[in-house]
């Protein structure tokens, strides 16, 4: 009975406590089992919720099977076991730990059917993912994981806030299709997309991703903002304004990995842009676009991962992640090169690859539902991956002027795991069944036309042309761009600072008033009641004899004056 | 230092220019094969796609690059 209570992501976040235990060979093999063990649970858990827990007043439902929740924890864990090989002989142990937690969290969130047992596991992921960017153990990552935290202990609490809200108003726990006119509703959704990466706080993942270790950032660019597609789509499908948000995210990863010269900051970026034509399939909320939305989640989950895996690689021997100072390693990293390479076809699109057969589901759904401008916009927005990720990523990496750099390639374990994703990349691109077969609704699409294959070719070469007529505008700068973070990260302590220096003088004038005055009133109080005092001062014998025969006298006086 | 890789050498860089325009005109050329029959009208336009993924990527780069002027910070701006 209680064993169906057991979500099968615990076996992961159960396990990861285990490493440090273990040792050799044995933590090894515990690394890439616990991937697997998880990912078997996933597909024996029945459709519906096996049990129910009652918790306080209400009923919890810490396992849920169905389509949407079995395609999510299946990917997850897909990406824990890839991920689980790139990382287990590179990482630190702790990293290790903090990111098979973080992993069994997110498959524990997919898995959940009420917001009480969400909302716990979401918290999960938050302390995991941050001990997953602190243990790269830099000044700059302590620093970047500390705001990381902030801004999601922050939407920790407005999720937090509009549960209770919604729950208290609704009196159900259910995580279902949330009403947005019920109260809380709409605090849920910022709740949910401030983890999305969605406007205003976009900018956590441009920061604190790329302070990670090379594993590190694999890790974290699959579950945070994938978990929040994923309740996205289940709470608020077809909600309007996600289109909004979707298309803002699209281009404002665009921009922002053109402006930049990190490449796993270029990389974060174009995390935003993927989530975002997610959000704006899940804003669209049809069938097609739900499906689209779910498979460009776990297409993307992989090819994110490959190219971050990649880039990982080359920080691992180079050392550095500034373009400016790469160029020319294909020479030396074919193999990494070709991987990346495959990513960068993947997240651009490109037929035959698994973001082909994803993303032209979404793009299809705004054009089935008449939406000329997200039609257009999506579609320039294809473009402009290709762009920012497809070209610019392997171009300024592996190619542009020869640094003279000559790393060796990858260890045997990165590529391995890279093998294995670029694989994936190519057979989910080539044979999309098995993915279609798997999506939350049955698929009525075919993206392998004549047609539909010329007319992205046109478009994503043609923005290769644009991209290479204007590389002079494009020349790496050793530069950042500031981001709406500024605002905490500057503007916020400089008004301090200035509240400070303005309010010091006032504070200090005030504090010395009240303490002169406060000494004038000890001084008064002295003069009146101290040892020298009018009341407080030693009286004679003889004046006291006198104040008691009065008060005699004053008694009998009264006491028998009113017989 | 060993010769310089074939991709590095001026004399390979028109070659590649070349081979890359006349991919790019086959693309275009495709159409006329396997029609496109899009959700709209002007999608079957001859290069439509090409001539549109080549417009709003430069209207990309050039709004980058002018909001580069306006957010673009040395790297160690946040460090002191």
């Amino acid at each position: 009975m209680m064993i169906e209570a057991f979500s099968p992501g615990l076996i992961m976040v159960l396990g990861a406590f285990l490493l440090p235990l273990l040792r050799g060979g044995a933590r090894s093999v515990l690394v890439l089992v616990l991937p697997l063990v998880a990912l078997y649970l996933v597909w024996q858990v029945p459709d519906g919720v096996p049990v129910t827990v009652p918790f306080l007043d209400y009923t919890l439902e810490p396992v849920r099977g169905d389509r949407m929740s079995r395609l999510f924890a299946t990917i997850f864990s897909l990406m824990g076991f890839v991920g689980g090989i790139y990382a287990y002989k590179q990482a630190r142990l702790l990293e290790l730990c903090a990111a098979y937690v973080y992993a069994g969290a997110a498959i524990c969130a997919a898995m959940a059917g009420d917001l009480i047992t969400l909302f716990a596991f979401w918290e999960v992921m938050a302390v995991g993912s941050t001990v997953v960017i602190w243990s790269a153990g830099s000044q700059g990552a302590y620093r970047a994981g500390m705001r990381y935290v902030l801004i999601h202990l922050l939407g920790g609490v407005v999720l937090m806030a509009g549960i209770v809200a919604y729950v208290g108003a609704t009196g159900s726990i259910s995580f279902n299709a949330i009403d947005t006119s019920a109260p809380g509703a709409w605090l849920i959704l910022a709740g949910f997309l401030v983890n999305a990466g969605a406007p205003p706080l976009s900018a956590w993942i441009g920061d604190a991703y790329p302070e990670a270790s090379p594993s590190g950032t694999v890790f974290l660019s699959a579950f945070t903002t994938k978990t929040a597609v994923y309740v996205l789509m289940r709470g608020f499908p077809g909600a309007e304004i996600l289109i909004f948000i979707g298309l803002y995210m699209i281009f404002y990863g665009i921009i922002y990995a053109l402006l930049e010269n990190d490449m796993r900051r270029i990389l974060a970026y174009s995390i935003i842009n993927q989530v975002g034509f997610m959000v704006t399939g899940i804003g669209i909320g049809t069938e097609m676009a739900i499906n689209g939305t779910a498979a460009h989640a776990f297409a993307h989950i992989i090819y994110k991962a490959l190219l971050l895996m990649a880039a990982g690689a080359v920080l691992y021997r180079t050392g550095t992640r500034k373009c400016n100072q790469l160029g020319g390693l294909f020479q030396s990293m074919p193999f990494t090169a070709a991987c990346g390479i495959i990513g960068a076809l993947a997240i651009s699109a490109f037929p035959l690859t698994s973001g082909f057969i994803s993303k032209s589901m979404i793009n299809q759904a705004a054009a089935d539902e008449h939406m000329l401008l997200a039609w257009l916009l999506l579609q320039a927005a294809s473009a402009g991956v290709f762009l920012h990720a497809g070209i610019k990523f392997p171009w300024f990496v592996f190619f542009q002027k020869d640094s003279g750099l000559r790393p060796p390639e990858a260890p045997l374990n990165m590529r391995l795991a890279m093998g294995v994703f670029a694989g994936l990349c190519l057979l989910l691109g080539i044979f999309p069944a098995p993915l279609y077969a798997i999506l939350p609704y049955a698929v009525d699409y075919v993206p392998y036309t004549g047609g539909h294959v010329v007319g992205q070719l046109q478009l994503l070469l043609f923005s290769g042309l644009a991209f290479f007529v204007l590389l002079p505008m494009m020349k790496r700068t050793l530069t950042i761009s500031l981001d709406l973070d500024w605002f905490y990260r500057r503007f916020a302590p400089a008004l301090v600072g200035v509240c400070y220096r303005l309010g010091a003088p006032i504070d200090t004038a005030l504090r010395h008033r009240v303490v002169e005055g406060l000494s004038r009133l000890i001084q008064g109080l002295r003069t009146c009641c101290g040892p020298q005092g009018t009341i407080g001062r030693t009286w004679g014998t003889g004046s006291m004899v006198v104040v008691i025969l009065l008060l005699l006298t004053g008694t009998l006086t009264f006491y028998f004056g009113g017989t | 230092m060993s010769e310089k890789h074939w991709l590095y050498r001026e004399e390979n860089h028109r070659k590649l220019w070349i081979w890359g325009c006349v991919l790019l005109l086959l693309t275009v050329l495709a159409q006329l094969v396997f029609e496109i029959h899009g959700h709209y009208e002007f999608e079957a336009w001859l290069g439509f796609a090409a001539f549109y993924g080549f417009i709003t990527c430069a209207l990309m780069v050039v709004f980058a690059k002018l909001l580069g002027f306006l957010v673009k910070r040395k790297d160690s701006y946040y460090d002191d």
